[in-house]
């Protein structure tokens, strides 16, 4: 099985590549890059393209087991392979927890039914999310987890966020971080500041993040652990991770594409599908987080893909669930908020959302790379391609997103996983 | 003139022009109430849901008083006895309700925004009657209502909300309107009390209650909740009486004409004292009379009518 990617601008981070260049796959592997005869084999004209490796989103949730009314791990898997993400580690708020090896396993198996893009089950910390005693981290590493979090139950007691972070150290796995401290967000509903006091609603102030992030960063010098903090979204959370990464501390950090796409102000009329936690911020906020991302203190771009169905969003602002799904507008809102502007090169910003996270998550769980040998995992976008976001177009099973009708541009346009051409302009034909 | 929206949801999105247009009508409609027959045609074979999620005696009774005066028939809906205790969405409880024709959902929700969802769902109209912590359109024009009637005019009034601002929809709604109009507000509060952001809304605000109402041609005192307490908001029901407690004392620094309100229910001796709430500077009850005939007049001109309303 011979698949020829033709004429397209070959864009490889993790090996400085840059160049017009065809690409060939051969058995599932990279082949060869460079000037290559078109026969024999299956041949796409990429010209005027950008040949990327596979993009890999670190944070979504696939809601598998437990909550398939939302999404299933069938339906996540199209929605990834639409957005153009050949892997991506799912968060351990199923139902039962991914606190367990059985559950691990159950979704890798699942994963490989579907055969979509490759999941990465990320285990909880802590037996069902509760924060009380640590789960059996040990068991899942050999299962198949590539990192640990609790995310968005994050552990109040420092002594405990202490031990599995040593715990962790021991196996070298990342300690992933919803840094919040639930005292401060209290019943917050939105960021806290003068809109939300137009609107009335309870505000989470920037402190919430930043005292647990800087906790965190403290826990994570005194443990000597891998810490990665996910989502963050304020200037503070910034600043204090850059100086933790001048300091040698091992931390890494993500933010979302809403945090450099959306601010606070997308919640007035009370948008529930705007209702994400973090919450949306201020523009200096994500002025804040451009410049993190510009200045490589924020390592990762991941979407927090949160699907919730119709009825839990079509609700009072104060019942609805949080979260937006993300896979199907991250490649527009990368190029159309960073690539565009300048802020951010094409190289720059994909490997954001390929070696970066492969870094992290480790070589076992996805390669990242255009490396001749390597599995051939290989996104093909067109940075010029105009859309406009139509949610019912999305194949996740849940379309809340603040960003319907909102005109981005650059496209998904070939998603290609184990060799296989899974995802075509959006649409999965694996 | 008529009023060109199908919904009243706040002040803040409301002009000044309509304002005007809603005080005018109710202060025409207000003559109604003195009459020893307190009933008109206008709204006749008009049908008004009242829904409230939260407990409410005057404000639901206002807008029954308001609606029947005006010969429209109300179905009042308590949450607590109906199928939202089976756990019916509000979407299923409106759309249920809307099914049976109504031409007015008037909805009191502890949710901020929740009347927004809710209009936003249906042709209807909906008159907010509180949400969460964020407006209380029809108090915010009763108390203007009151002002104007004893002022006369709202350009170059200091009017200071005293209390609890952060949890005061009622605090939103007076803010918004009466600076439409041209008075100065100031929200005069502790600071645990006062909401983040004020400094950059239209107001002047104040944390020591002298300073707060020196001056003052209007002073509007807020409900405490004792629950706030709870919360570590305030120390002590004593001490939030002792710092901010409206006294004939404090009031001396105010303006010698100026006029007392509270929006109820009062904590007396707590947030305001026996004798200023029964003085004659005090316009409590008053409140209550205009809010029916505020009430009336909205009804009236979300229906369509027009502001030559007795001369129909």
């Amino acid at each position: 099985m011979r698949l020829l990617l033709k004429g397209g601008r070959v864009i490889d981070p993790s090996q400085d590549l840059d160049k017009v260049a065809d690409l060939l796959i051969e058995g599932g592997r990279i082949a060869e890059i460079g000037d290559i005869d078109a026969k024999p084999g299956q041949v796409e004209d990429v010209s005027g393209k950008v040949v990327l490796p596979g993009l890999i989103d670190m944070h979504v949730h696939f809601r598998e087991p437990g909550f398939e009314y939302k999404e299933d791990i069938t339906t996540g898997s199209r929605a990834a392979a639409a957005g153009g993400f050949t892997a991506v580690a799912t968060m351990p708020n199923t139902n039962p927890v991914t606190d367990a090896r059985s559950v691990l396993e159950f979704i890798l198996r699942r994963a490989q039914e579907v055969n979509l893009v490759k999941i990465h089950p990320i285990g909880a910390l802590t037996k069902e999310l509760k924060g009380e005693e640590m789960a059996e981290i040990g068991d899942m590493i050999e299962g198949g987890a590539v990192a640990f979090s609790d995310d968005a139950f994050p552990i109040q007691n420092s002594g405990l966020v202490r031990r599995v972070m040593d715990y962790c150290a021991m196996f070298d796995v990342p300690v992933i971080l919803h840094c919040e401290d639930m005292s401060l967000s209290d019943e917050g509903l939105m960021n806290e500041g003068l809109t939300a006091t137009i609107l009335g609603l309870n505000g989470i102030p920037a402190e919430a993040e930043e005292i647990a992030v800087a906790r965190n960063i403290m826990l994570a010098r005194l443990a000597g652990c891998r810490m990665h903090v996910a989502h963050a979204s304020t200037r503070g959370s910034v600043e204090l991770i850059r100086r933790a990464k001048e300091a040698g501390l091992r931390i890494t950090c993500e933010t979302c594409p809403q945090y450099f796409s959306l601010t606070e102000e997308a919640v007035r009329g009370y948008d529930t599908n705007a209702k994400v936690n973090p919450p949306l911020r201020t523009a200096d906020d994500v002025a804040a987080i451009k410049e993190g991302l510009a200045d490589g203190t924020i390592d990762v771009i991941a979407t927090d893909h949160a699907p919730h169905a119709i009825e839990e969003k079509e609700t009072e602002f104060a019942a609805a669930a949080s979260g937006m799904v993300g896979l199907e507008t991250a490649v527009g809102l990368v190029v159309t908020e960073l690539v565009k502007p300048g802020i951010l090169s094409l190289a720059e910003a994909f490997e954001k959302m390929s070696a970066a996270p492969a870094r992290i998550l480790g070589s076992a769980a996805a390669d990242g790379t255009l490396q001749v040998g390597k599995a051939a995992d290989v996104t093909v976008i067109d940075p010029a391609a105009e859309f406009v976001v139509d949610p019912s177009k999305f194949h996740s099973r849940s379309k809340n997103t603040p960003l319907a009708g909102r005109r981005l541009t650059g496209m998904p346009v070939l998603t290609v996983f184990n060799g296989r051409i899974v995802a075509r302009a959006g649409e999965v034909i694996a | 003139m008529r009023l060109k929206r199908k919904d009243i949801l706040g002040l803040e999105e409301i002009t000044a022009d309509e304002i005007e247009l809603i005080l005018q009508t109710a202060i025409s409609f207000k003559e109604i109430l003195g009459r020893q027959i307190k009933k008109v045609p206008t709204l006749r074979g008009r049908s008004i849901v009242t829904l409230f999620y939260e407990p409410s005696t005057r404000t639901r009774t206002s807008f029954e008083v308001a609606a029947k005066i005006m010969s429209a028939d109300v179905s009042s809906i308590a949450p607590s006895t109906s199928s939202v205790v089976k756990g019916e969405s509000l979407k299923d409880t409106i759309l249920t309700l809307r099914s049976m024709k109504p031409d007015v959902f008037i909805m009191r929700h502890s949710a901020s925004g929740a009347p927004h969802f809710v209009a936003g769902l249906i042709p209807e109209s909906v008159i907010n009657a509180g949400d969460g912590m964020h407006e209380h359109p029809t108090q915010g024009l009763l108390d203007m209502m009151t002002i104007y009637e004893k002022k006369e005019r709202f350009s170059g009034l200091t009017v200071a909300l005293v209390g609890d601002i952060l949890h005061s929809r009622v605090a939103r709604s007076n803010m918004w309107g009466l600076t439409k109009l041209g008075a100065k507000v100031r929200l005069v509060g502790p600071k645990t009390l006062i909401p983040p952001g004020a400094n950059r809304l239209p107001v002047e605000v104040y944390t020591n209650v002298e300073e707060g109402i020196k001056g003052a041609d209007v002073v509007n005192v807020l409900r405490i909740q004792l629950e706030r307490m709870k919360k570590g908001l305030f120390p002590s029901i004593r001490e939030y009486s002792r710092l901010y407690g409206i006294t004939r004392e404090r009031l001396k620094l105010a303006k010698d004409d100026v006029i007392v309100m509270h929006p109820g229910p009062m904590n007396r001796g707590v947030e305001i004292m026996p004798d200023v709430a029964d003085s004659d500077i005090s316009m409590i009850t008053t409140q209550v009379t205009n809010g029916v005939a505020v009430r009336m007049a909205l009804l009236y001109l979300l229906m369509g009518g027009t502001e030559d309303a007795l001369a129909a």
